[in-house]
């Protein structure tokens, strides 16, 4: 499978996408500004690792407003978990995080996107995910697929998160790091660090990025999820590491 | 205002389209760069969502949307290629 | 769509019977663009305005010199928001034009980075628009279209093209980037001409 031309192979594995109406089974605080959504969605095909899906929300008087959403599971099941960060001055995430209970109803679309989407049994080259606040979920997904499946294809996660109660999925990353074929997860503070971390909380800088990611020379599939501008400067930085900029796939995220 | 990536399509073009659009390949018809829609940069608003090349700006593709048409518009790019999920393999 | 998502009532939509038929007031000055924005220092900015015969060009500090008007106006965007009382500073298009001979009855407005948009000349003078370079007594932000703005405010704002470098006088009513791709050739509010 090539980057270009062989894409036939993902075009059809990934199930059609359509409007469905699925109900909230849970609405768990994930963070002090995120909720975790787990939704049972009737008709849903399943989703690969990577995909996201839209959220449509429809007022009273018909006034509508759609958002993406990565999703952060996989696989045939028909539940499917979100954990959606709150924007301020956004418009569909705060009632997300904040007015959305278990029962409700939630219209979705999806599953979307083949080009986000790492499977396992698949390319061999080892993977580099690197994540910005909640860019984590589509890698989380990403690194749950590969765990569930027994692939041991050498598997890395860089992720930068302001302080510890911001990271998602900390207890599922953490067994992860700890499985027989580990997933390799250096996290980086920006703003406050766990007590006895050994450095202070910083950015990731091109150094540190270097330092931190499969080299270039191993040829890795990079997966960057995150904020426009955290985006721009690690898929920067990577290529002048040397990366393939084919071997770099991105997602940002808009700011409403 | 800030882009996201071509990835976003997936969504609004899905209601138009059988095939995923953000994995055809499409050469820029301004600079000649070949790449995954998934790879272009998307500045979506109210107003419509313009996708513009990842290599160097150029307009590749507009859609406008109103409660009861779209339009869309192939502008900058040549022939888009597709994978057949008919194909064997 | 008969499907309501319990308790979501999304951004307040305020009607007001000043606002054009499918309008709803805003507050704030939302932002709306087809691509990144330019970044022009007024020390490279020029102003040009192309006709059959030749063309005509100013710099910051020449169009800086021109008569400068105070606006006061509502304007409305074709994504359903409005804005009532806005004030600007701006140069009238009837100014820009006391030193051009046109017989063509169509423009098109040029912006830096490339976005253009068609007004007939009729719909830009006569007091109705100007090239606008002052929002809130401040110079305009460049998210807004600063340095300067075309400001048709009687026309859905896409008219108003942001950043504009110039106008291009044409012989016939050309469709610019918008009216291209969907939305209306000319483009006025009270009578909804929002597309095709």
């Amino acid at each position: 499978m090539s980057d270009t031309v062989g894409i036939a192979p993902s075009v059809r594995a990934v199930p059609r996408a359509g409007w469905h109406v699925g109900t909230v089974t849970a609405a768990i605080r994930e963070t002090p500004n995120a909720t975790r959504l787990e939704i049972e969605v009737d008709g849903w095909p399943g989703n690969a690792p990577g995909q996201h899906l839209d959220v449509r929300l429809t007022a009273p008087d018909g006034y509508t407003a759609t958002r993406s959403y990565s999703i952060a599971s996989s696989g045939d099941a028909s539940r499917v978990v979100l954990a959606v960060d709150k924007l301020p001055d956004g418009e569909v995430s705060p009632f997300l995080v904040d007015e959305v209970r278990a029962g409700d109803l939630l219209e979705v679309h999806g599953p979307l996107g083949a080009f986000f989407v790492w499977r396992p049994g698949g390319d061999p080259r080892p993977v580099q995910l690197i994540a910005g606040g909640s860019g984590v979920v589509p890698l989380y997904a990403i690194a749950g697929a590969r765990a569930q499946a027994g692939d041991e294809t050498p598997f890395r996660l860089l992720y930068s998160v302001r302080t510890p109660g911001d990271v998602y999925f900390a207890r599922e990353l953490e067994a992860l790091a700890g499985t027989s074929a580990p997933l390799r997860l250096d996290l980086v503070y920006t703003r406050r660090a766990p007590d006895g971390w050994p450095t202070p909380p910083r950015r990731i800088t091109r150094e540190l990025l270097e330092a931190s990611v499969v080299p270039a020379a191993e040829h890795p599939l990079v997966y960057v999820c995150g904020s426009t501008g955290f985006v721009e400067r690690i898929a920067d930085w990577l290529v002048e590491f040397g990366h393939d900029p084919r071997s770099i796939r991105t997602e940002r995220y808009g700011g409403t | 205002m800030e882009h996201v990536d071509g990835n976003a399509l997936a969504g609004p073009l899905a209601e138009f389209f059988s095939f995923d659009v953000t994995m055809a390949v499409a050469k820029c018809e301004g600079c000649g760069s070949i790449a995954e829609l998934a790879r272009a940069m998307v500045y979506a608003s109210d107003a419509g969502t313009v996708v513009r090349c990842g290599s160097c700006g150029q307009v590749l593709m507009t859609l406008v949307e109103s409660e009861d048409r779209a339009w869309i518009r192939f502008t900058g790019m040549g022939a888009i290629e597709v994978a057949r999920t008919s194909a064997a393999g | 769509m008969s499907f309501i998502t319990r308790g979501f009532s999304g951004r307040s939509r305020e009607r007001d019977e000043r606002l054009p038929p499918g309008q709803t007031l805003v507050h704030d000055f939302p932002v709306l663009s087809a691509g990144p924005t330019p970044d022009i220092d007024t020390a490279d900015w020029e102003f040009t305005i192309r006709t059959e015969s030749g063309s005509q060009s100013w710099n910051w500090d020449e169009f800086m010199a021109l008569e400068i008007d105070e606006v006061s106006t509502d304007i409305h965007c074709v994504t359903h928001w409005s804005k009532l009382g806005t004030s600007w500073r701006g140069v009238s298009i009837d100014t820009l034009f006391e030193h051009v001979e046109t017989g063509y009855d169509y423009v098109m407005a040029h912006s830096y980075g490339g976005y253009t948009t068609n007004v007939p000349l009729d719909e830009l003078r006569g007091g109705k628009a100007w090239v606008a370079f002052e929002f809130d007594g401040e110079p305009l932000e460049p998210e807004h279209g600063g340095p300067a703005r075309l400001l048709v405010p009687h026309l859905y704002f896409w008219k108003s093209a942001k950043w504009v470098r110039g106008l291009e006088m044409m012989p016939t009513d050309e469709p610019g980037f918008w009216e291209q791709n969907g939305y209306h050739l000319h483009g006025d509010p009270w009578k909804e001409e929002r597309y095709w």
